[in-house]
């Protein structure tokens, strides 16, 4: 008797520094059991070996910031089955996502002596914002376990056991002391999404919101704590601007407070 | 007139996206064109208006495969800048820090990017059905390396513990005896790696490179020293753009960076080895013999045995540190509050990462300059390519394909970096 036909794996790249996809490479000894559940059928970075679609389920990084893009998306989105995104940049923009709030030819000529060769988009976005997404994984960079149970789960066809809540929980049940009221330390733990592990109050320095928004989160409220403890409002739009800036609750703070 | 066109499909097994275009004249190969297409990313302006303590944050999201790089280069010229010093036991851990990195770099490209190649597989899954202890040992010593960056980093992609003037945390007795411990066995794993690399075919091929590599008084060159050329150049860092100039070309994002009057060059393992050979330890150096390597190399193909050289000095090279480490007072020194512009090159795994920053006396950021290796080696690619691709226009289409990718993998391009990969297009064959 024959074996079941494997899924269909496929990982697409958009504007990104590679480091999602990585997470999958990096998972190393998981990584060639994994190849034995799913049949790997588009992942630049690991085969040039292609297979033609549908693939059963296609993970995306990166965000869409050129014409080219935004119509490939369309295409993978076509030819997919399931769509998820991983990372801050397919997510919410990214760091990219900067553009959103400067003018694009100031940003070319800064980098560019000839402008006139390059061809973008004056708005780095979502891939949300181009087509369904049937789940988003949040972070900058993601966390390998997350990623594993995020296939996991689509190929047995479950939800996510992904929680929405925030920093702060991650970091009480690691037993970190919290920075922000033991030492001081201003941190975006209490508004940023959980996964990372609470790793920077682990290093004695406060959370950075490199994992985007938690789910309904105050931030207005944690912005006054931080200029309680002495931050200023260029602080505080910086801090909100980073890797997740377009991101709708960070992108209100960060234009809450003045440059 | 072209007469036919042959276009190769994005290329695999690198980090990034871009194409490879052969001009054909005569059954000459008179232009190759390397076209980067990855989307453009202008980290440079994002640095504008940005603290200067933000710096390590951003500049590790140029490259999820290298960010320690960006980030030493980064603290080191901020600092350059600031008039500090971070010496001892402080520039100790960013050595190891380093050496995690150039493992989990170097061994990511020899076995799953690189290796396919050689041995005649698509990728290193394939290659694991026939040689599974191989790629499994592989991949236990990436994740060694991985190991050194999460524990003095916080994370392996975009560690969160680097920080201008130092670190946010210092490693514990214990973390560092475990480490020494793992870091044991990685050293034996990394033997076994040059070895087996040793046994792979590999093509002949020879070019007089002008090689570049940052060059130390005494040590294999990571954090420090002066910018060294083959052909006799030595720079301070701050005298960069006194020899190099970056031109902007119409079929890349990537910058092209070049000597001026004198052209292409090499960054990376290559260039670092032939450059410093005499520095590595003379045990490292006796593995290098038995692995059919001298104290020169020309065939960028035996780069991935350089590689693997460089991943045993690095296990051999953390464990040194490790020895000698004596914990410092504080994770980082006080920082003064002044205007400056500061310069630093470090080597990251694929080769000379130079950072330039200016900032205010508020620490704020008013101009930011970053070169990384692929667009410095992006010039030599192509030259490789053109005359590599003249002696196998013979071959069948698919194996001068294969080839003209495994010439491009030399250098581990690191595509996202350098805007930041194959189409391969022949025109007039």
């Amino acid at each position: 008797m024959s074996n079941p036909p494997r899924p269909r794996l496929a990982v697409w790249k958009f504007a990104s520094c590679d480091g999602c996809q990585l997470s999958l490479l990096d998972c190393e000894e998981e990584l060639l059991a994994l190849a034995e559940k799913v049949e790997i059928g588009y992942f630049l970075e690991a085969s040039r070996k292609t297979l033609p679609g549908p693939y059963d389920l296609s993970l995306v990084e990166g965000s869409i910031t050129t014409p080219e893009d935004a119509e490939r998306i369309q295409e993978v989105r076509r030819a997919s089955k399931k769509l998820v995104t991983i990372g801050a940049c397919a997510t919410a923009g990214g760091i990219q996502a900067l553009r959103n709030f400067a003018r694009i030819g100031d940003f070319l000529s800064a980098v560019y002596a000839s402008p006139g060769y390059i061809r973008t988009l004056d708005r780095s976005t979502p891939i949300a914002a181009h087509v369904p997404v049937d789940f988003e994984l949040q972070g900058c960079p993601i966390h390998r376990f997350q990623l594993l149970e995020v296939i996991s789960a689509f190929l047995s066809g479950r939800s996510p056991a992904i929680p929405h809540y925030s920093v702060c929980l991650e970091c009480k049940r690691a037993g970190h002391p919290c920075v922000l009221v033991a030492r001081g330390t201003p941190c975006l733990g209490p508004v940023t999404h959980a996964g990372c592990g609470a790793i920077c109050p682990g290093y004695a320095r406060g959370c950075y919101g490199c994992y985007g928004p938690m789910e309904s989160p105050n931030p207005p409220s944690l912005s006054l704590r931080w200029r309680a403890l002495g931050a200023s409002e260029r602080d505080l739009h910086r801090v909100f601007r980073t890797f997740n800036a377009a991101a709708a609750p960070f992108r209100r703070e960060s234009e809450a407070h003045a440059d | 007139m072209p007469t036919k066109k042959l276009s190769l499909e994005a290329l695999a097994r690198v980090e990034g996206e871009g194409s490879l275009e052969l001009f054909l004249h005569d059954g000459k190969v008179e232009t190759a064109r390397l076209r980067i297409f990855e989307p453009p990313r202008f980290f440079e302006a994002f640095l504008r208006g940005r603290a200067a303590a933000e710096v390590p944050d951003i500049v590790a999201r140029i490259c999820g495969i290298c960010p320690v790089a960006y980030q030493m280069s980064a603290v080191h010229a901020l600092e350059h800048g600031l008039g500090v010093v971070v010496d001892g036991p402080l520039r100790l851990l960013r050595r190891l820090l380093y050496c995690g990195e150039w493992i989990e770099s170097h061994v990511l490209h020899i076995v799953l990017l690189h290796a396919p190649d050689f041995l005649g597989y698509p990728d290193a899954i394939a290659i694991s059905r026939d040689h599974r202890a191989e790629v499994e040992r592989g991949l236990a010593l990436k994740r060694a390396g991985n190991e050194i960056v999460r524990l003095l980093g916080g994370r392996e992609i975009h560690p969160i513990n680097v920080r201008v003037g130092g670190f946010y945390r210092l490693p514990s007795p214990a973390e560092l005896s475990a480490l020494r411990a793992r870091l044991e066995r990685a050293r034996e794993e990394a033997v076994a790696l040059l070895r087996w690399v040793a046994t792979f075919p590999m093509p002949e091929y020879q070019r007089d490179y002008e090689f570049i590599a940052l060059r130390h008084p005494s040590e294999y060159p990571m954090n420090e020293g002066q910018i060294a050329s083959s052909r006799g150049l030595s720079l301070a860092p701050e005298e960069f753009d006194t020899a190099f100039e970056e031109r902007h070309l119409p079929h890349s994002t990537a910058l092209y960076c070049s000597l001026r009057e004198r052209g292409s060059y090499l960054v990376g393992p290559l260039a670092r080895y032939n450059l410093n050979f005499d520095r590595l330890p003379p045990s490292i150096q006796a593995h290098a013999r038995e692995a059919g390597l001298g104290a020169a190399c020309h065939n960028p193909f035996q780069s991935i045995l350089v590689r693997s050289v460089e991943v045993l000095f690095a296990c051999e090279e953390a464990l040194r540190l490790l020895s000698l480490y004596e914990p410092p007072e504080a994770p980082a020194l006080p920082l003064p509050r002044v205007a400056g512009e500061g310069h630093a090159a470090t080597e990251a795994p694929r080769g000379l990462l130079y950072h330039r920053y200016r900032f205010d006396a508020e620490g704020t950021i008013e101009q930011a300059r970053i070169v990384p290796p692929t667009s410095q080696n992006q010039a030599s690619i192509e030259e490789d390519l053109r005359l590599l691709a003249e002696s196998l226009l013979a071959l069948p289409e698919e194996s001068l394909r294969a080839r003209c990718e495994q010439a491009i993998r030399n250098y581990d391009p690191c595509i996202s970096c350098s805007t930041h990969f194959l189409r391969l297009r022949i025109h007039g064959r």
